[in-house]
Order: C-alpha cells, then sequence, then structure tokens
C-alpha cells in the first residue's frame, strides 16, 4: 500500500503543480504510515531523481514516445496499470488541465471516491475527509471519501511543497500502451510567459483601461515581477485581450500569491475566479467600486497616474 | 448526428451563498435557478449551431435531479434540443450523476456527448470524464472550438499557457467552456414551442456513492481593505515587498 502521485509533464519539464501534488503525496503518505512513489508519463529531460527532494521514494517511469501528448484514455490506462502494480490506495495528481481529463477516469475506472481541487491534506480523525472550494471560491464543502481506493486531484498553488534533502530510485515501467484516439496535431503555446494557471503573481486589467494600447503599463510591471496578465471578462469579450487570460464565474479560476487588479470594478462573477488568491490589490478610481471589499491593499485612483510610478518604485527596489 | 447535451441546474451567479442545518445543506431561500453558464453558453449553443449546420443533427438534453430542474430543462429546450430526459434523483456525488447519463447515453447511441467544463456550485470538473470512462470513449476536456467533418473532430483544448489542437473519431466525450460558442437569448417561438418539446422522466440506476459532503464551509473575513493614498504608489509597493513578502 502506498500513495502514488502522478507527475505531470510539458515539453519534457516537470509542471510546478506537479512539484505540489508530489509534495503533498508525501505529507499524505506520511499521514497514513506509507511512501509516495510517482508514475511519469512520456520522455523527459527533467531528473526524475530530483523528485526525491519533495519526498518520493521511488519514480516509475514510462517512456514512451506516444505519451508525450495527453490523451485521457491512454493516461488513464497507464497510470491504473502502475496503481496494481504498487498496490496504492491513494492517487494524487494536479487539477490542471490534465488532471481534470485523468482523475474523473481513474475515479470511474477504480470506484474510487475522488476530490477534484483539493485545498487541503486529509482529515483522517474521522474517516478521510478532504476540503475543497465550492461555489466558485465562494465557499468550501468538506468531502468524506467513503472507498477504499482514493483520488485527490490538487488545486494548483494551494499548497507549498516543502523542500527536503532525497533522491528518489527511478525504475522504468512497462505499461501496456495501445494506439491513441485522441492525436495532437497542433501545440499554440504563448511563447515567454507565466501560464496564468501556474503564475504566484498576476496583474490584470478591466475595462477601466479603456482600450487595448493601454495594456503596456499591465505588461511591463508582469514582466518586472516575473508575473501572469490577466483580464476581466468585458475585456476579452471585447477582443482587447485573447480569451485564455479572462479569469472569472465563467473563464479561468486562478489562486495566485497576489492578484493585481487595475481598472476592474470586482462584479461577484469577477470575484468568482480571483478570490482565493492570497492577497488581492485593487487600483480603481472609483471608491465604490466593489471590488475593495475583497481587497487587501488598494488604491483609489486613476490607473494612468499611479501605474507609472508604481513600475518605477518595482524598478527602483529591483534595481533596474 | 445524435447528440447528447448535459444541463446542470446551479444557483444563479450573484446567489446569496449561505448554509443551513448546522452547515450541512446549501440554504436555498430566495435562489434563483439558472442552466449552469457552461452547460447553456457552450455545450447547448454548440449542439445547436452543429444542427444549424447539419438539421439532421437530433439533440437530446439530459439532466440528473428532482422534479424542481424541470424548469430548468425547458427553459434549455427554449434554446434548442429535440427533446430532454430527466433521471430522477438527486445526488451531489459525481460518479452517481456520470453513471445516471452513461446508462442513458448507452441506449440511446449518441455520436456525441457534450458537458461544461464544469459546474459553477461544485467545480468538480467530474462528470465528462466520469462518463467518458464509463462508455469507454476517448475524452477531450476544456474544448475551446470544436469542427465536425465527416465522423473526424478537430478540437482544440486548453493547455497551459495556451491551446492544443487534436483530432479524433466519433463517438466522443467533449467538455466545453470558453470559446466553443456564444451566449444566446431563447425567442418568443423557441419558448412556446420548448412547452410541447417531449420531456422524458427515467427512474434512476442503481449506483453506490463514492463520495458525501461531510459540511460547508464559508472563508474566513478579509481583515478589510489598507488603502495608500493615490499620490504614494510607491508605498503599496514597499508594502507588498515588506509586509506582504510577494516579491
Amino acid at each position: 500500500m502506498s500513495v502514488l502521485v502522478y507527475i505531470d509533464q510539458a515539453d519534457g519539464h516537470i509542471k510546478k503543480s506537479s512539484f505540489e501534488a508530489a509534495s503533498y503525496a508525501a505529507k499524505v503518505a506520511g499521514q497514513t504510515g506509507t511512501t509516495a512513489e510517482a508514475i511519469v508519463l512520456g520522455k523527459v529531460s527533467d531528473d526524475l531523481t530530483s523528485l526525491g527532494r519533495y519526498g518520493i521514494s521511488k519514480v516509475h517511469h514510462v517512456a514512451d514516445d506516444q505519451l508525450n501528448t495527453m490523451d485521457s484514455k491512454l493516461y488513464t490506462n497507464a497510470i491504473v496499470q502502475a496503481v496494481e502494480s504498487t498496490g496504492a490506495e491513494i492517487v494524487v495528481l494536479s487539477h490542471n488541465v490534465n488532471g481534470k481529463a485523468i482523475a474523473p477516469r481513474l475515479s470511474a475506472r477504480l470506484k474510487a471516491g475522488m476530490v477534484p481541487g483539493a485545498v487541503s491534506l486529509p482529515d483522517t480523525s474521522a474517516g478521510f475527509v478532504v476540503k475543497k472550494g465550492v461555489f466558485s471560491g465562494k465557499a468550501f464543502a468538506n468531502i468524506s471519501l467513503q472507498t477504499s481506493k482514493k483520488i485527490i486531484s490538487l488545486t494548483p498553488n494551494a499548497f507549498t511543497p516543502v523542500q527536503q534533502e532525497g533522491t528518489a530510485e527511478v525504475v522504468p515501467f512497462n505499461a501496456t500502451i495501445v494506439a491513441p484516439a485522441v492525436k495532437v496535431t497542433a501545440t499554440n503555446k504563448v511563447k515567454g510567459e507565466v501560464p496564468l494557471s501556474e503564475a504566484e503573481l498576476v496583474i490584470s486589467g478591466g475595462r477601466g483601461l479603456k482600450g487595448p494600447e493601454n495594456w503596456g503599463m499591465i505588461e511591463e510591471l508582469a514582466h518586472l515581477l516575473g508575473a501572469a496578465t490577466a483580464c476581466s471578462r468585458a475585456v476579452a469579450d471585447a477582443h482587447w485581450r485573447p480569451h485564455h487570460e479572462h479569469v472569472g464565474q465563467t473563464g479561468g479560476s486562478i489562486a495566485p500569491n497576489l492578484y493585481f487588479a487595475v481598472g476592474i470594478s470586482g462584479a461577484i462573477q469577477h470575484l468568482a475566479g480571483v478570490n482565493r488568491s492570497k492577497v488581492i490589490v485593487v487600483i480603481n478610481k472609483d471608491p465604490e467600486a466593489p471590488f475593495f471589499k475583497a481587497a487587501d491593499y488598494g488604491i483609489v485612483g486613476d490607473a494612468f497616474e499611479v501605474m507609472p510610478k508604481i513600475i518605477d518604485a518595482v524598478k527602483k527596489l529591483k534595481g533596474v | 448526428m445524435k447528440i447528447l447535451v448535459c444541463i446542470s441546474k446551479t444557483p444563479d451567479t450573484t446567489a446569496k451563498i449561505a448554509f443551513t442545518e448546522n452547515n450541512t445543506k446549501f440554504a436555498t431561500d430566495g435562489v434563483q435557478w439558472i442552466i449552469n453558464p457552461y452547460d447553456e453558453w457552450y455545450a447547448l449553443v454548440k449542439a445547436i449551431e452543429l444542427k444549424e449546420k447539419d438539421p439532421s443533427t437530433v439533440i437530446h438534453l439530459i439532466t440528473v435531479g428532482g422534479a424542481d430542474a424541470e424548469p430548468i430543462i425547458r427553459k434549455a429546450l427554449a434554446l434548442g434540443g429535440d427533446e430532454a430526459i430527466r433521471v430522477n434523483t438527486d445526488s451531489s456525488d459525481s460518479f452517481t450523476i456520470a453513471s445516471q447519463i452513461a446508462a442513458v447515453a448507452k441506449e440511446g447511441g449518441y455520436d456525441l456527448v457534450f458537458t461544461g467544463k464544469e459546474t459553477i456550485d461544485y467545480n468538480g470538473s467530474a462528470i465528462g470524464g466520469m462518463v467518458a470512462e464509463l462508455l469507454d470513449l476517448p475524452y477531450v476536456s476544456l474544448a475551446t472550438k470544436f469542427e465536425l467533418n465527416g465522423t473526424t473532430a478537430t478540437i482544440n483544448r486548453e493547455i497551459e499557457g495556451g491551446e492544443e489542437v487534436a483530432e479524433a473519431g466519433l463517438p466522443l466525450v467533449i467538455s466545453c467552456q470558453k470559446g466553443m460558442a456564444e451566449q444566446r437569448i431563447p425567442n418568443m417561438k423557441g419558448i412556446m414551442g420548448a412547452r410541447t418539446k417531449p420531456l422524458k422522466v427515467v427512474e434512476p440506476v442503481q449506483v453506490e456513492a463514492l463520495t458525501k459532503i461531510v459540511s460547508f464551509e464559508l472563508p474566513p473575513a478579509k481583515a478589510g481593505v489598507k488603502l495608500v493614498p493615490a499620490d504614494q504608489p510607491e508605498e503599496l509597493v514597499r508594502l507588498l515587498h515588506e509586509e506582504a513578502k510577494l516579491f
């Protein structure tokens, strides 16, 4: 019996959210008196022994080219084979784009109760209860898993990975792989930007910025801080910014350490996508903007006057 | 072409979120119910668009819920769709719900099953993947674009920092999000027509729930905003650096 964590990769590199999942899996293993092992699918360029630093004792690696793109059925089959071979009772994944496709399949296949989007370690004082966000960030639910096998998909940026000394043993894993039914024909990635879902710091703009030509200051501040950029629904609908930047109830839901909102009033639907952010900063010229009620820091002022000064102060701080 | 669109009833996006019975039940008093926006704006409208291109397409809607879900499914029928199926059971367990949908889908022989990417109340993103697994079908999640050429589908799917384009044959399960289609408002003809469209009620298949909601809780209240004067923005940068230690 062990805890098995699925390590998600893109272009041969382990995703940050998977290091979080690995560390979480090691903690759960500690709680339940067992060890945490990992499964990695596809060719990778990262050194997998480094997963030992996140508490993983053994890495099962299926280095098959067919697994370099994600087909939820193939991935599920491979992970199920690893579950059977390791005897794992608990499977941990990141609740990222791929985790959202794989975790429910695993749950249905293994008849294993699942917590999609966990935000806490399991409470094992009475059964096995894990907290998750519900009502689009407006509440939490404590979910009891009533099956012997359990699936936990962990909300990105909800759990800070703990690093320690350690080297994981990497062993090849021979999973039976059939031809994928879903063939990836193209990948369109925005180069050189921090993916929004993985970003720790997010700078976001709303209709208050008046037009796409004024996004330079959002991008400059984001660049200085290594932050991702986001926007409100109105901005995405007006095609000022690409749709994948839209955060809110019907766009992406994010939980960065910093959400820095410029010219966004903070309608309840927008808040639903960002209210799990650890610190919210609001710059808005309207003192009645509802966003100030959800904010930690704020400036009531004109973004066009305030933002250049903020950028200067950050430049001074960073010595650039 | 036969499409099954999964429809869920959720509280309105502006509904007040509160709990009763010692924080074990969602307080439904005064709550307006809507079609889950991802199911309505993206899954259902996309299915309607496919029918507009190929009028021989048949669209069935399915909801799993009690009789109180009927106004929602009628509203969905007013937008489009040929008939609806309500599986007469209430559950908060994703596997129970997915098993009901899979049982109906197996009978119906659908080429496509569309779901929203998640519901705005449970935020599970679970139903599509579970239905696909129960039917042993390919599943493409978080789709932002879907085109059909004969029996081959081309799907754009969200990935971290961009999109991936994939091809797959039918039958297929897809979870839909922004980009798939644009929100529509039902017209009078649709609303009148929806009243007479068939709404079949079927009894659930027996399934053991895998999960149970023990309790709900609200996030801790914010301490209140610390306002920095507009003429001292550098003070905000100092606070974020020294107090919040964000960079």
